[in-house]
């Protein structure tokens, strides 16, 4: 019986060890070890112009640059549903930023996701979209970096829970759902298709937001730009392949770009965390690069709309389909600026274009099977971000309507002037609100 | 026979819901036409599809602002929201920032000029600013003479044994704000003024350094921030009072010159 049983623990103890070797050699995989003497790096002035630019192409400054702070000091608290993570100071401090690193450190941290000193970095840090950056291009953003005066400003502590908060658990991570990637030229496609996809996957990151992550916090390339309900921060970044949803393969090219670039097109406008990219990021991109990246986007096969997140909810409190209320309300409060029949309002002046106050009718922001975000714009109001192509736009006031209040104009416009969505019930709108 | 009728009426039956459907449903309240023929007005739906006129203005713009902040300041249960119209450009413009770059702490507001550009906030700024709007009644405060005595004191005369200025001295001789940044202290509530001070004392609320308002707060008493707060809420607006004219700050008793970030903003 002992035997047996010392037998059984040995192979137990086998089995483990297997398994650690396994996570580490998976977690390691794809790693080229970086040179212990780095090479010299001297920027020139181009690399540093280049790099700025990248920097907004990728939009470091939305998480590395907490609001109000020093440039790249870091410090940006972004919560997930693991805990509170901090970003990082990339200014070149000697002790609390990217100031003892080399150009080798910097890609490490891009491509493998790893910081200097080899610690594997939480993929909060778009890792996974950034190992497709070149070595060039990781060249221009590390210069341009060193470039910048040095803040002395330490990270806070991240606010992980165990086993979170572990190498271990990254390590596993790493082995389950990274390997360090490099963008490779799709030769049956355009140039400038390819320069689209380098963009959208690698530093665009699109994915991060516009795809459902699993319980680990990782997305799929299966389920690429397929929609996700962005963790923590409860907006709805929708399916960039569906027609029902953001899906560009019906609209022309120059559409695509005008919402990149001025956040307003003829039937979307760039409203909660996109408002954000384009007024931080892509209204900065060239119009080349947009249009590569439109042309990309419109290239992408078309899905189906993926089915809204089933709220426990739904099963016992039935969707408010109080028609008459929901038009009232909508007479009161919303017909003045976009119409008695949805149909928006174009300035005075103009005979195309966006349009000032959007229509509602046949709006996909309006319809589409996942209603957070319309009952979060309903509930919050905003302005589109003010971009050179949009200086001055047209602000929304918020409602202080009661969820059942919501919850019955939003089902109204969901199903008026041949909008044909389901209605909504008023524990969506506090889920989706409060 | 049997067949041609029971089809016939399933044919009647199915127009007649179709018609019902349509005269119920919220679209057959629409008046004016759009395109589609007269002919077609039974069966198919009339949708006004023409945009109306949004006129190309700044307070067409910003008319949302309202929502919130009303014509002279509303009171809700989230705390209440300051009136914004009349007061100097600058000053509305430096708290869009602060609110913008987190020196001021509301989700709200961020929401909404959080990617507005600078050059659009100076314009929303001076369009507020520019605003000519009545004020409410002062709130009824109950005050002991003694109160009433130690607020308007402080507010018209300071207290220079504890280093604090006059709040006529920046907020202008009839406390309605100085141009370019300086804000009025009339008109506003008590609950609103307590909780500004309260919020430089805690830091929670902000200016551009050196913040002058946070070393000012963190020297009053408690009793200080009641009498002065009470006093001020009392008292009537001037009519047609507006933000005076900028003019040096020199007074003797208040020790080295107040440089303050927010005037310099």
């Amino acid at each position: 019986m002992k035997t047996m049983f010392n037998r059984g623990v040995f192979a137990l103890l086998m089995v483990a060890l297997a398994l650690i070797a396994a996570v580490w050699l998976l977690s390691h995989q794809g790693e080229e070890p970086i040179p212990a003497q780095p090479l010299p790096f001297s920027a020139t002035p181009q690399q540093i112009e280049r790099g700025a630019y990248l920097a907004k192409v990728g939009n470091c400054a939305g998480c590395h640059t907490a609001r109000g702070g020093d440039a790249f000091a870091g410090g940006l608290g972004i919560d997930t549903p693991f805990g509170m993570v901090y970003s990082s100071n990339l200014t070149p401090d000697a002790s609390t930023g990217l100031g003892g690193w080399s150009s080798a450190h910097f890609w490490q941290a891009m491509h493998n996701g790893r910081s200097k000193d080899g610690h594997a970095l939480y993929p909060v840090f778009p890792f996974p979209n950034y190992t497709q950056v070149t070595r060039e291009d990781s060249d221009a953003l590390y210069a341009y970096l060193q470039s910048l005066p040095a803040v002395s400003q330490a990270r806070p502590v991240h606010g992980l829970h165990f086993p979170f908060n572990s190498q271990a658990a990254l390590a596993v991570w790493r082995a389950l759902f990274f390997s360090p990637e490099v963008y490779r030229t799709d030769a049956a496609q355009s140039a400038e298709w390819n320069r689209g996809a380098y963009l959208v996957r690698g530093l665009g990151h699109c994915n991060a937001c516009h795809a459902n992550r699993n319980a680990l916090g990782a997305t799929s390339q299966r389920l690429e730009f397929g929609g996700g309900l962005i963790p923590m921060q409860g907006w709805y970044a929708p399916s960039l392949t569906a027609s029902a949803e953001a899906g560009v393969a019906q609209w022309p090219v120059e559409q695509v770009v005008a919402l990149l670039k001025n956040g307003v097109a003829d039937h979307a406008s760039a409203l909660g965390p996109m408002a954000e990219v384009v007024f931080r990021s892509t209204q900065h991109l060239s119009n080349t690069d947009l249009r590569a990246m439109a042309v990309f986007l419109k290239a992408l096969p078309p899905t189906d709309a993926p089915a809204p997140a089933h709220s426990q909810t739904d099963d016992f409190i039935r969707p408010n389909t109080d028609l008459p209320r929901g038009a009232k309300i909508f007479d009161k409060h919303c017909a003045d600026c976009h119409g008695a029949q949805g149909q928006g309002g174009r300035l005075a002046g103009t005979v195309d274009g966006p349009l000032a106050y959007p229509a509602l009718a046949g709006n996909r922001a309006v319809t589409m099977a996942q209603a957070t975000n319309v009952v979060r714009i309903v509930r919050s109001g905003g302005f589109a971000p003010a971009t050179a192509g949009n200086p001055r736009p047209f602000g929304m006031p918020p409602s202080d309507l009661s969820p059942d209040d919501i919850a019955a104009v939003v089902s109204y416009i969901r199903g008026a002037w041949g909008n044909k969505a389901a209605p909504v019930n008023s524990a969506e709108v506090l889920g989706a609100t409060y | 026979m049997p067949c041609l009728a029971f089809t016939l009426r399933r044919i009647v039956t199915f127009l007649g819901v179709l018609i019902a459907l349509n005269l119920l449903s919220p679209e057959a309240r629409a008046v004016s036409t759009g395109s589609g023929t007269p002919g077609q007005a039974q069966l198919q739906l009339q949708l006004n599809t023409t945009p109306g006129t949004v006129p190309n203005t700044i307070a067409q713009r910003v008319a949302a602002c309202f929502a919130c902040h009303g014509q002279e300041g509303k009171a809700t249960s989230g705390g209440y929201l300051p009136r914004i119209a009349g007061k100097p450009a600058g000053y509305l413009y430096n708290q869009l920032l602060n609110f913008r770059e987190d020196r001021r702490h509301n989700g709200a507001m961020v929401s909404f000029v959080g990617n507005l550009s600078d050059a659009y906030l100076w314009e929303i700024a001076r369009y507020f600013a520019a605003l000519d709007l009545p004020y409410p009644a002062p709130s009824l405060v109950s005050l002991s003479t003694a109160q009433r005595a130690r607020g308007e004191a402080l507010a018209l005369h300071g207290d220079t044994a504890r280093q604090l200025p006059a709040c006529n001295q920046c907020h202008g001789g009839q406390l309605m704000g100085m141009q370019p940044a300086t804000p009025g202290l009339l008109g506003l509530p008590r609950d609103y003024l307590l909780s500004q001070l309260g919020a430089w004392r805690t830091q929670s609320r902000r200016a551009m350094a050196p913040d002058c308002m946070a070393d000012i707060a963190g020297r009053l008493s408690p009793e200080d921030l009641g009498a002065v707060t009470a006093w001020l809420s009392q008292q009537p607006v001037p009519l047609g009072a507006k933000p005076a004219a900028l003019r040096a700050v020199a007074d003797a008793a208040v020790p080295s010159a107040l440089h303050c970030g927010s005037v310099a903003q």
